[in-house]
């Protein structure tokens, strides 16, 4: 009898055994893929900022300790316009598309004929691949293009200083908005129905209503949709490099479109690390703050 | 009275679509414009910009654009590439990050719980922030290089198809999203086949996935989207002309100030060809994107 137990015994713990192999190897490829694709770039930019290294050369890189982070704060006005752009566009587009974004929803979440039609049509431009879509803006904003025409302006958009960086800013919320438009659908569908019943009984109006029911059942998605919109505002890029190239004259050039510009084009990995590892950290200062000031009381 | 009541709610019915028109033409006559702009003479296209002709299909119409697109560009070669890359990294994608969500949500291994968090950390470091050393990192990666007079060890992963597909397969939110699946399905089904004899394989490709269709439908709809759209990337390691995906295509229009200026109908017949393809999908799938979308809000 006791050998019986025992033979139970090791055939369950051969179980757990395979089972850990099998959990093992299932996750083995992707770890692999994210360990040397993400971990090992990202670990890669802190070391790298801290060197000369440069694209295509064969010179070892050679460590210059914060000579990179100090060239960005004081030799390279650029980087300083690049900073003050992207803190411009993302306050600009984190309230606005975020917002909006807010509004729609409440429009596609009517009880109407057709209403998915809609949804369809406004997230249209969310399918269009941004760089079509900012090809097409390019062409709306020339001097004698569609806005001038239609409006009635006579503006520059794109090549004025004042008007350029704005001009990305709506061209990008009208692509973004139907992304996050569906975001906060997704969240008004899980407010449970009951609490507009029992609140209309209680004799509140519509405006009512949305301030102590849908409001902070929309919390959870209001911290997602702004983690997520803040992101990928800091990430601008491709609109800087369809439409203007940074211009004119810094205008609209961005941390992002600097980093390229530095490492790419130019081949200075160093530098173009030691700013990637300085977005970083601004980038994830964001979110954590974002987090802490939306945490459940 | 009630006939009053009924007339009044029609009539407000009525108004609770004027904002929902005026948003839809804010969003969908753009797009119009670049269609129908794409099937225009240069002139016609100006000409037309100060009325609403500008959002029809009118006047002197013609495939001319399409014609001198073709003409410029290996559009061909570019979409075959785009549909190359993409398929690749969809399919490839699906099985690798299926299998770790899998493993995560019902196998007990571990390092489990710190794996899931690793994942999910990354899904705040925007790709930008590492792109640079990445190109650096594919410079020095070792590969195998097969030439006309033999095969020889190369160094450097730029300008090739692995380039573009292997560091895009594993994908941090497709692990999440199938975890979250695989966890909502009852853990019974797994003892059962081990019962009957079954293994860890089996059982995720057999008895659990089949279950879980949904998931791999959104993960392939959210991995599709941006791997088509994807310009930053190719950018950067691309240089060969027979490699380029379609969006970067789009840069051979960029410096084509010739003498009669900016060819924007052949640039319109440009985007519309490589935006129609995936407005078509979309269309026909248009439930399972939004939900999708839906879906990936849902973690909060």
């Amino acid at each position: 009898m006791s050998s019986s137990v025992a033979s139970a015994h090791k055939s369950a713990s051969k179980s757990v055994k395979q089972e850990r192999r099998a959990g093992y190897l299932f996750v083995l490829p992707a770890a692999i893929l994210m360990i040397a694709f993400i971990a090992v770039p990202v670990f890669m930019s802190f070391g790298l900022g801290f060197t000369n290294a440069r694209l295509g050369s064969a010179r070892p890189a050679e460590f210059v300790a914060f000579d990179q982070f100090v060239r960005a704060l004081t030799a390279d006005p650029t980087f300083w316009a690049a900073l003050r752009n992207i803190m411009i566009f993302v306050f600009l587009v984190v309230p606005i598309q975020g917002g909006l974004g807010l509004v729609l929803a409440l429009l596609v979440n009517q009880k109407l004929r057709g209403i998915t039609a809609f949804r369809v049509m406004f997230f249209m431009p969310v399918v269009t691949s941004m760089v079509v879509v900012s090809m097409l803006w390019k062409f709306m904003y020339q001097k004698d293009g569609l806005i001038n025409a239609l409006f009635g302006f006579n503006v520059d958009w794109l090549n004025e200083p004042a008007t350029a960086l704005p001009a990305v800013v709506v061209m990008s919320i009208w692509q973004g908005v139907g992304f996050h438009m569906i975001i906060w659908l997704s969240g008004l569908q899980t407010i449970n129905h009951d609490l507009y019943e029992a609140s209309s009984l209680d004799g509140a109006n519509k405006w009512e209503q949305f301030k102590n029911v849908t409001l902070p059942g929309l919390k959870p998605t209001f911290v997602f949709v702004l983690i997520t919109i803040t992101i990928a505002a800091f990430s601008l890029f491709v609109q800087i490099d369809v439409m203007t190239q940074g211009g004119p004259s810094n205008a609209t050039t961005t941390l992002v479109y600097h980093i390229i510009q530095m490492g790419s084009a130019r081949g200075d990995v160093g530098y173009a690390s030691a700013l990637s590892l300085i977005f970083f950290i601004i980038v994830l200062a964001f979110a954590l703050i974002q987090r802490a000031l939306t945490k459940e009381d | 009275m009630s006939a009053t009541t009924e007339e009044k709610t029609s009539k407000k019915v009525w108004l609770s679509y004027i904002p929902l028109v005026l948003l839809a033409l804010t969003f969908i006559l753009p797009l119009l414009f670049m269609l129908f702009s794409s099937l225009k003479p240069k002139d016609q296209i100006l000409s037309d910009l100060t009325t609403f002709r500008a959002f029809l299909p009118v006047g002197d119409l013609s495939l001319d654009n399409y014609v001198g697109v073709f003409n410029r560009v290996p559009v061909a070669r570019f979409f075959l590439n785009s549909i190359i890359v993409t398929t690749t990294i969809v399919v490839l994608g699906l099985v690798v990050n299926s299998m770790a969500g899998f493993a995560i949500a019902r196998l007990n291994f571990r390092g489990k719980k710190i794996l899931l968090g690793a994942i999910i950390a990354t899904l705040i470091v925007p790709f930008e922030t590492f792109a640079i050393p990445m190109v650096y990192l594919i410079s020095k990666l070792p590969r195998i290089g097969f030439y006309p007079d033999g095969v020889a060890l190369d160094w450097g992963w730029n300008n090739s198809f692995e380039v573009l597909i292997i560091p895009f397969i594993a994908n941090a939110f497709s692990i999440f999203l199938f975890t979250q699946y695989y966890s909502s399905i009852p853990k019974e089904l797994d003892e059962a086949a081990r019962v009957d004899g079954a293994g860890w394989f089996k059982i995720y490709w057999k008895v659990v996935s089949p279950l879980a269709m949904p998931a791999f439908a959104t993960s392939a709809i959210l991995t599709f989207l941006p791997q088509w759209n994807s310009y930053l990337w190719p950018l950067l390691v691309i240089q060969q002309e027979e490699l380029r995906p379609v969006q970067v295509g789009l840069r051979y229009f960029f410096a084509s100030g010739t003498a009669e200026g900016t060819p924007w109908g052949q640039i319109m017949a440009y985007t519309s060809l490589i935006t129609i393809p995936v407005i078509i999908v979309f269309l026909m799938f248009q439930r399972a994107f939004i939900s999708s979308i839906a879906s990936s809000g849902v973690k909060g």
